[in-house]
């Protein structure tokens, strides 16, 4: 039950249902300053009628302008493959380098400075986003697809690191003792206590990873780091809107079987 | 163990029957094949790899030291506007994805050409990134905050009506029949049957998304959407590596800050 709001003992006929589902005082401020910081974020937004309609009638031109799409373009195809290349070998090196992080960064496995250097580095990788990865990689390799599997390698750490080192925290701790007490050497350890334990919770993990690895590959482009973004961005600044439509109904296809293959994986490793 | 004495009849324990054993294989094979492929068509310029590690120390050593005073004036108001942007996001995200979410669960709309369609704009939001929404969002609106905030808010109705329909569709039925039973509307079933017993998913998945948002919207400045990201792009393409380096430390800052706020909320409240 709520805080604040009257318990069932209190029911002597003075309280009515309705008291009984009021928001305690607390929550009421709480939702007045949410709502008063929306109109305020609201109003810097800039939104007139005006602007609206105008916009409106931009946007049904532009919608106009995809039809009808065109897929005969010769960029589409090296374009996605070029997607899929990246997605893959980021999701390769990224779950590579994603393990031996997460094992550091597990709590219950690691001393406390191990860890924490470890969770610092998760932290790093999770908190930006890969397109500002990709845009640091292009200055760093230059153009190309190495930059955007260098970014999407950073991510993958981040997020796989992360949900793994979560995965082997939860792990009951009896088989690892149970390991131990054979005598058997870290490595043993975690061969044949921990992996055991979190291996099908991992195809999950990575069967996402190369998931979101594809929708984002489909991305890096736009700031230079190969694949079909690049093809898509420079559609668009010459305003080729029937090439555009092409592009994007490519990426929700390609999308979209990288999401039917996921669920079909993890139901696979159940 | 009665056919043990037969010791040629010893029965042999398999953990996985053939077709689970053939899937599993697939799912190796396709991977390996995959990444085999990825690693045998990409085209990288060696010499980009090999110089690498120098561009990036040369990068670093021009970051260093960090332009501090260049926060105030141009960082903080742009971060502003990041916040404000992401706030705006989340919310028409919800407004929008939680009856598209609705619309899809099974159970609550019983049609399935209804739910059909719904999960199609669920999956085909969510496939087209948030950068090339915020391209469109520019071209209809101009660039700014609210082309911002509406590719942000588009993007996020994929997840949060999946996040949504999964919800609905494990709400306990008994309330549901008894509302039913009474004669409710479908639209009291909805508002008075479901919404309660979706009311943690919807505050979970409220500041799951936010999260994501803060994130996503850092890079949306790219385009031209407004936020922290314009400042980015502007100090990238000045070759600014000091204020690239503020502006990154302060991304890295606020996206810890606002993790750390989620959890504790989470933790606290739901």
């Amino acid at each position: 039950m709520k805080p604040g709001s009257p318990t069932l003992n209190g029911l002597d006929g003075a309280v009515t249902r309705a008291d009984f589902f009021a928001p305690s005082l607390g929550k009421r401020l709480a939702y007045i300053a949410v709502f008063a910081y929306l109109v305020y974020a609201a109003a810097t937004l800039g939104l007139s009628l005006d602007r609206i309609e105008k916009g409106v009638g931009y946007g049904v031109r532009f919608l106009a302008g995809f039809f009808p799409p065109n897929f005969t373009e010769t960029d589409i195809i090296p374009g996605l493959l070029e997607s899929l290349q990246i997605a893959f070998l980021a999701s390769l090196f990224g779950t590579a380098l994603a393990i031996p992080v997460a094992v550091l960064a597990a709590r219950n496995l690691m001393p406390p400075w191990v860890s924490w250097l470890a969770r610092l580095l998760i932290i790093f990788c999770r908190s930006f986003h890969p397109v500002i990865i990709a845009i640091i990689a292009v200055k760093a390799v230059g153009f190309g697809a190495l930059a955007g599997i260098i970014a999407l390698t950073f991510a993958s750490v981040g997020f796989v690191g992360k949900l793994l080192s979560e995965a082997i925290e939860e792990i009951s701790l009896k088989q690892i003792e149970a390991v131990r007490a054979t005598g058997a050497s870290f490595m043993n350890v975690i061969a044949f206590g921990v992996v055991p334990q979190v291996i099908n919770r991992f195809i999950g993990f990575v069967a996402y990873e190369t998931d979101s690895n594809l929708r984002n590959s489909t991305m890096v482009g736009v700031v230079g780091a190969g694949g079909i973004g690049g093809t898509l961005f420079s559609a668009f600044q010459r305003f080729d809107y029937n090439f555009v439509a092409g592009i994007i109904l490519c990426i929700i296809g390609l999308v979209m079987i990288g999401e039917v293959l996921q669920i079909y994986v993890k139901r696979v490793f159940r | 163990m009665v056919g043990r004495s037969a010791s040629l009849e010893m029965q042999q324990w398999i953990r996985f029957t053939p077709l689970q054993r053939l899937s599993r294989f697939a799912v190796f094979f396709v991977m390996a094949a995959a990444i085999a492929w990825a690693l045998k068509t990409i085209e990288i310029i060696p010499e980009f790899l090999y110089d690498a590690p120098e561009q990036v120390v040369d990068m670093g050593q021009r970051m260093w030291p960090i332009d501090w005073a260049h926060f105030w004036p141009v960082v903080w108001p742009a971060l502003v506007e990041t916040m404000h942007m992401s706030a705006m996001a989340t919310i028409l995200g919800l407004i929008m994805g939680i009856p598209v979410g609705f619309l899809a669960a099974r159970n609550a709309t019983p049609f399935i050409w209804v739910n059909l369609i719904a999960r199609f704009i669920l999956v085909a939001t969510r496939s087209i990134s948030t950068l090339i929404w915020a391209l469109f969002f520019v071209a209809m609106f101009g660039p700014g905050p609210l082309a911002g905030a509406l590719a942000i808010a588009f993007h996020s109705i994929g997840f949060i009506g999946k996040m949504f329909s999964e919800g609905v569709e494990e709400a306990n039925k008994g309330s549901i029949e008894a509302l039913q039973a009474a004669g409710a509307t479908r639209m009291q079933q909805i508002v008075m049957g479901y919404w309660p017993q979706v009311l943690p998913t919807f505050w979970s998945v409220a500041l799951f998304r936010w999260d994501i948002n803060v994130r996503e919207s850092a890079v949306l400045g790219l385009v031209g959407a407004g936020g922290i990201g314009m400042a980015l792009n502007a100090a990238i393409d000045l070759i600014q590596w000091q204020r690239v380096a503020l502006i990154l430390f302060t991304i890295f800052i606020v996206v810890i800050l606002i993790e750390t706020i989620v959890t504790q909320i989470r933790k606290r409240v739901i």
